[in-house]
Parts: structure tokens; sequence; C-alpha cells
């Protein structure tokens, strides 16, 4: 469903991804693990249309999407929930998620998207009318995603998730991200938690300074010994 | 009775430097530029309703209407040639830019029509209506009827229509924004032609109730009108329009009482007292920014 070849971005002269390749199947959820600084937000930026690689193309359902817009991005079916949530706390929770839908026309689908998402999270149907400067960090992360949701994306973008939540947020979020991919959305999940990321994704890449440098099935990457060191806290 | 008289009078004046002052705002919160130019567009909105009025013969609300819609593109023009382009760079660059611009509407204005004044056609008339016992202009009820109207749509479209939510969102997360699938450079252009019909509009009713036009007109007004936005908060719509309301009524006390020379000396008072005690204004944020 989506083939990253050989990209190389740069933030001026700065290299920030060397030669990535990645791919994510339809239905999956693959993860992209690695430490601070590696490179897994600049890679999800790319994919989203924010930067655009210097050479590599990243071919999206049969189509090149490598330097198009990112509006053009969304209506194609790509979510990017980014890290730090980056909610619109100036506007209510309903306004956020309305925005989530803003390149859509069908008013009765949207209705029906948003009562769905309101059943997935329950707190922010509690609090729609709420700015949602005002959330919680976790409800906050749940309104990312909602929003996100909203533009019915065929695949899930999402930025480290768990970032500054605590266990129990975090198990409700990633229990919410198996729910979203059962119902045939496909996630690509950047992680520092690796133990949790490993725990629902299907596949695995590690990156590291801006380079993959080890892929497998997410079985395979928690046994690894260098992902056991470096990502699962020792042995 | 007197007081009340002056009061409307206030808030009438008050709602002109308000309709301004939402241009500086809208513009503040979206790309956070000062644009220096907006005072020139009043100017523009104001040559452009005398001519309808007295020229083309085409009555009040069609000449405010046309002054609007002249205006706006005028803004967007504005803001893809000389604006758009600098949105990376830094704000010195911006801002001087702004006031290139500004100095440029001025002497073309200037060049092809002449730097003499003009006296605005009595479209309406101005009879004194007996309320309570004060004597109210009806112009200047007309005038607080137009900008109130106005504030009302701009509130409905910032607040309930698609490209008002696009533009909050811009104003706050311009790349959270896109990732919404929201055109980014189209929801600036948007605000600014909002706020640059509303500022030709004021061109318009300023024309009407101080009857003489000038191609450096737009300085003073524009100034004070920055003042009343910083006063309500730079950024903050609502605070605008209180901002622009009391710097009216200020004024218009302070030269009832006698002092009127004092008058502008009143709205920079106003404005050093802001930025000492609470440079976030009325209803701003509590964040200092540098401009
Ligand atoms: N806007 C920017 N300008 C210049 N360099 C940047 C910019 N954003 C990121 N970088 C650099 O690119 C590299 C990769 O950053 P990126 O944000 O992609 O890392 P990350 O893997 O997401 O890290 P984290 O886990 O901390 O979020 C870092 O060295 C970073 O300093
Ligand atoms: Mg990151």
């Amino acid at each position: 469903m989506l083939q990253v070849n050989n990209i190389n971005v740069f933030y001026g002269n700065i290299q920030a991804l060397h030669d990535v390749s990645i791919d994510v199947q339809e239905g999956e959820i693959v993860t992209l693990i690695g430490a601070n600084g590696a490179g897994k937000s600049t890679l999800l930026k790319t994919l989203s249309g924010l930067l655009k690689p210097k050479t590599g193309d990243i071919v999206y359902l049969g189509n090149k999407i490598s330097g198009k817009p990112a509006q053009s991005i969304v209506k194609a079916g790509m979510s990017h929930v980014p890290e730090g949530r980056r909610v619109f706390a100036n506007l209510t929770v309903e306004e956020n998620l309305e925005l989530g839908a803003y390149l859509r026309n069908d008013k009765a689908g949207i209705a029906k998207d948003m009562a769905h998402v309101y059943e997935l999270f329950p707190r922010l149907l509690e609090r729609k009318k709420q700015l949602s400067g005002t959330l919680s960090g976790g409800e906050q992360q749940m309104l990312a995603m909602g929003r996100a949701l909203m533009a019915k994306p065929k695949i899930l973008l999402m930025d480290e998730p768990s970032m500054g939540l605590a266990p129990l947020m975090v198990k409700a979020i990633f229990d919410i991200i198996r729910m979203v991919n059962a119902e045939g959305t496909t996630v690509l999940l950047v992680e520092q938690n690796a133990h949790m990321a490993l725990s629902v994704a299907s596949r695995a890449y590690v990156l590291e300074t801006g380079r993959i440098v080890l892929s497998g099935s997410a079985k395979e990457l928690q046994e690894s010994d260098e992902v056991r060191a470096a990502y699962l806290g020792g042995l | 009775m007197e007081w009340l008289q002056q009061l409307v009078n206030g808030i009438s004046i008050g709602s002109i430097y308000a309709l301004i002052a939402l241009g500086y705002t809208m513009v503040y919160g979206i790309i956070k530029l000062i644009n220096f130019a907006h005072g020139d567009v009043f100017m523009i909105g104001a040559f452009i309703g005398f001519w309808a009025i007295s020229r083309w013969d085409i009555g009040f609300l069609p000449a405010l209407l046309l002054a609007m819609v002249i205006c706006a593109v005028l803004g967007v023009i504005i803001e893809r040639v000389a604006y758009k382009r600098l949105r990376n760079s830094t704000r010195i660059a911006a801002l001087i830019t702004a006031i290139g611009v500004s100095l440029l509407i001025e002497n073309l204005m200037i060049f092809f029509r002449g730097a003499q004044s003009a006296v605005y056609p009595a479209t309406i008339e101005n009879k004194a209506i007996n309320v309570f016992g004060a004597q109210i202009s009806s112009l200047s009820l007309l005038i607080l009827g137009v900008s109130i109207f106005l504030m009302l749509l701009l509130q409905f479209i910032v607040h309930k229509t698609k490209i008002g939510k696009a533009m909050r969102a811009v104003s706050h997360d311009a790349e959270a924004a896109k990732l919404m699938g929201i055109n980014v450079d189209n929801t600036i252009s948007a605000t600014f032609a909002i706020g640059s019909a509303l500022a030709g509009a004021a061109g318009v009713i300023f024309g009407l109730y101080y009857t003489r036009i000038d191609p450096l007109m737009g300085i003073v007004p524009g100034i004070k009108a920055f003042i009343a936005a910083v006063l309500g908060g730079i950024g903050s719509i609502p605070g605008a329009m209180v901002g622009g309301m009391l710097l009216g009524v200020v004024e218009t006390f302070v030269s009832a009482m006698g002092f009127s020379s004092w008058r502008d000396a009143a709205a920079f008072l106003i404005l050093i007292i802001i930025l000492i005690f609470k440079p976030s204004g009325l209803f701003g944020k509590n964040t200092r920014e540098k401009v």
C-alpha cells in the first residue's frame, strides 16, 4: 500500500534521512522505533507532505506522492497524528473534530464518523464544547487521534502517541489503535516505547541516526539482542 | 443628557477604529505581521466609496459593498505580491516591507489624483434624533448600525463557517492545519480579504462622517486602530472591537471636556500605559512578543 524508496531528506544542509526504504501492506500495523533524533518524525512528515525528499520517491496506492502538497495526501486517505498532539487549543473539541473532516463534503458520513469517534472516546463526547487546550494530555491524544480519523483515512500515521502519558492511558490508547486497525485502517506507528509498539505491530523497522538499521517481524525484533539491549531496557 | 450624546458619538467613532483594528488583529493572529499598509487600504476604501457615490451615483449601500470588494481584492494582492514570499524570513523584513507597501499606496494615489482632499457628498441626510432628551445624530447611529452588523457577520464567519474555523486553526498551528488538508495559503489570503473589506467599509463611513478625505488620511486612523488592537490584545477579535470602541469613547470625552487638542495624545498615552502595565492587552494571551 505504501512504499518508500531510498529517500534522502534534508533540513538545510543537514541530512536527517539517509536512503530510507520501508513498505507497509494494507491492513498491517507497522512500527518504526528509534531513539531521540533518529529521524522518525522526519520520516512521517515527509510521508504526509510537510517535507519534501531531495531524492527517492514515495508511492502510495500506486501513485507517487512525494513532493505533493499535504492536502492532496490527506485527500488520498493518509492522516498524520503529529508528535505532541498539536490539537487546536483555541478551538473546541467538536471544532477540532470538524476540522479533521475539512476536505470531506458528505454531511451524513461526517456525522456518522463523528458519532463513531465519540463512541471510541466517550471522554471527548463529555467535553465536546470545551476548549481543547484545557484537556489533559491523554484526552488531547484521544482528540488528535479522533481528529485524524475524521478524515476517514486508509492509513494512519501516528507519532509517539504514548509520549508523556501514564501507563493506564498508554494502554487505553494502544487498545484503540488495535481497534482502529481491526476496523480496516492500516497503521504506521512511530514509538520510543518499543515494548508497547512491538506488542501491537506485526512488523517493525529500527531507525538510527537517519538510517534503517534493522527490520523484521515484531516477534523477531522483540527477541533480537540488539533491540533488547538498546530499546527494551536490557535483557 | 449631553454625556449620552457624547457616548454615542464616541462609540460610533470607536466603531470605525474597531473595524480597522479587526484587520490588524486578524492578520497579526495568522502571520504575526503588523500590516502597516492596512491604513492605506482604508484610504482606498474611502476613495472607492467617494467615486462610487459622487461620480457613479450608486448610493450608499452599493458604494459600501463595492469598496469592500475592491479592498478585499487589494488586500489579497498585497499579501500575495509583497508578504507571501517573506513568510519564512525575519519579522523585521516583513515589517519594513509593510511600511514600503504603505508608502507605495499613498504615493501612487497622490501620483494619480493629486494630494488635495476631496469632500464626501452628503448622500445620507443627517438629522438629530431625540433619544431620552439627548440629541443623537442619525449618521452616528447609521455608522454604529453598519459597524455592528459587520462585526456580527465577522463573528459568524469566524465561528460558524469552514473558512473561519480554518483561519483559527492556521493562526494557532499552521503545520497541524496542513495535516487537516487545510490550504494555508488560501486561508491567509482569505484573512487578508476579510480584514481589508472591513477596512474598506470603515473608509466609506469615515468619509461620510468626517466628509474630508485625502491620500494620507489612512495614517492617523491606521495608527489609532493599531493602538485599539493593542489595547484589546493583538490577535484577539473581541479585543479589537472593544479596544476600538473604548478608544473612540476616550477621545470623544477628552474633546468634550475641552481638551480637543489633546485628543490624539490621549490615544498614545493609552498605548504607553498598556505597553507598560499590560502588554498583552485586555483580551490578549499573557505572552510577551516583540514586534
Ligand atoms: N526543523 C528542523 N530543522 C533542522 N533540523 C531538524 C529539524 N527538525 C528535526 N531536525 C533534526 O533532524 C534529526 C531528526 O529529527 P526527528 O525530529 O525526525 O527525530 P525523532 O526521531 O522524531 O526524535 P524524537 O524521538 O525526539 O521525536 C534530528 O537530528 C533533529 O535535530
Ligand atoms: Mg519525533
